[in-house]
């Protein structure tokens, strides 16, 4: 898909800059462009770099699953017929909290599990209502500190970079309560063998 | 509201740090570790940024992307939105590479403080890159059929993306 997208893009952006006679800006563009996505990467990888860094530490001192703990009654409601203190409850619980901290080295991988811990009850490779929502969940990133747009802001010299994160909790908030209740709407029984 | 916002950060950063001492980890070594992973991903996202920096740039140096926000500017201009996120939004979901350098697009163009700029953060903060991440938690499970999960969570981004606005401009 993305390859496509790109391939696209870069053709038509040069078909119509010749057409329009601005080439000449657009090659220009090309090594421009380039320049800039090398310093972003020194600032942004930097900051990105350090916040991986007290990620780990709240990692290993069992911070995420504290609050996967917390997070656990809510998800229990969400999730129809995920027990208390069952593996696939832990995965999904423990995926939500990474996620919320920003680690998504680790939310990938315990997503994943949870994703085949929850296919078990799947009949012929089709999604069970599950399997949907915690998808939809992933879809609708609710992080607690958005570190990576803070770096941006404050690389492009904002005056107040962590300013945003309030509003991006309200925007997160809003949001994933809204995916919630619209995959509830749409869900229909599973097929049960 | 804004210097609170600011400190949130800071103060979780202390927060982190004093929980693990009190839990009796070697804080130290984990950060190391930290460090160590993050430089590993920050790395394999390279690749992906140049080409995709490249991809925008020529993008909008070629005028494509005045094109596409004058058709669109009728309808933003009537939900008194800004153009210059319709682009971004139809990205974000398709890659996350891709709208990160858009992003800073925005921000070397309007200023990282602008409405735009703003919007753009809050935008980019409350949604995922949803086609990537749906194909890659379904293929863990082998799924063929994902029914209602693509259909819900693109109307969630589209939803994310009204709300991002309206929270912008509530507080800004």
């Amino acid at each position: 898909m993305l390859s496509i997208v790109w391939l696209v893009i870069m053709v038509i952006s040069f078909i119509y800059a010749f057409v329009g006679g601005n080439i000449e800006v657009c090659a220009d563009a090309l090594f421009e462009s380039s320049e800039s996505c090398i310093s972003f990467i020194l600032e942004i990888g930097a900051y990105m770099i350090m916040w991986s860094g007290f990620m780990r530490v709240a990692n290993d001192s069992k911070l995420t699953d504290k609050l996967a703990n917390i997070m656990s009654p809510v998800i229990r409601r969400i999730f129809r017929g995920v027990k208390k203190g069952s593996e696939e409850a832990r995965l999904i619980c423990s995926n939500l909290a990474a996620n919320m901290l920003g680690l998504s080295n680790a939310a990938t991988p315990l997503g994943m599990s949870a994703m085949k811990k929850l296919s078990e009850k799947s009949i012929n490779s089709t999604a069970t209502n599950n399997m949907c929502m915690l998808a939809v969940i992933n879809c609708a990133s609710l992080q607690l500190i958005p570190s990576t747009l803070i770096a941006m802001r404050s690389g492009y010299g904002s005056t107040a970079p962590g300013s945003i994160t309030i509003p991006i909790w309200i925007a997160s908030l809003t949001t994933l309560i809204f995916a919630i209740m619209i995959t509830k709407l749409c869900e229909g029984r599973d097929i049960r063998g | 509201m804004d210097r609170i916002g600011m400190l949130i950060m800071p103060c979780m950063i202390v927060f982190i740090l004093v929980y693990g001492f009190s839990k009796k980890i070697d804080v130290y070594a984990s950060f190391i570790n930290g460090v160590k992973e993050g430089t590993r991903s920050v790395m394999s996202i390279f690749p992906a940024l140049f080409a995709l920096f490249m991809a925008v740039g020529v993008f909008r140096a070629s005028g494509l992307v005045d094109v596409i926000c004058d058709f669109i500017s009728p309808v933003t201009g009537f939900l008194n939105i800004p153009s210059e996120l319709v682009p971004f939004a139809l990205l974000r979901p398709v890659s996350g590479s891709g709208s990160l350098a858009m992003a800073s697009d925005i921000f070397k163009t309007y200023g990282p403080d602008s409405f735009v700029g703003r919007a753009v953060c809050v935008m980019m903060g409350s949604t995922e890159t949803t086609f990537y991440t749906t194909s890659v938690y379904f293929a863990a499970s082998g799924t063929k059929n994902i029914r209602h999960t693509l259909k819900c969570a693109l109307v969630a981004d589209l939803f994310s993306m009204i709300i991002s606005i309206v929270v912008c401009a509530v507080f800004y």
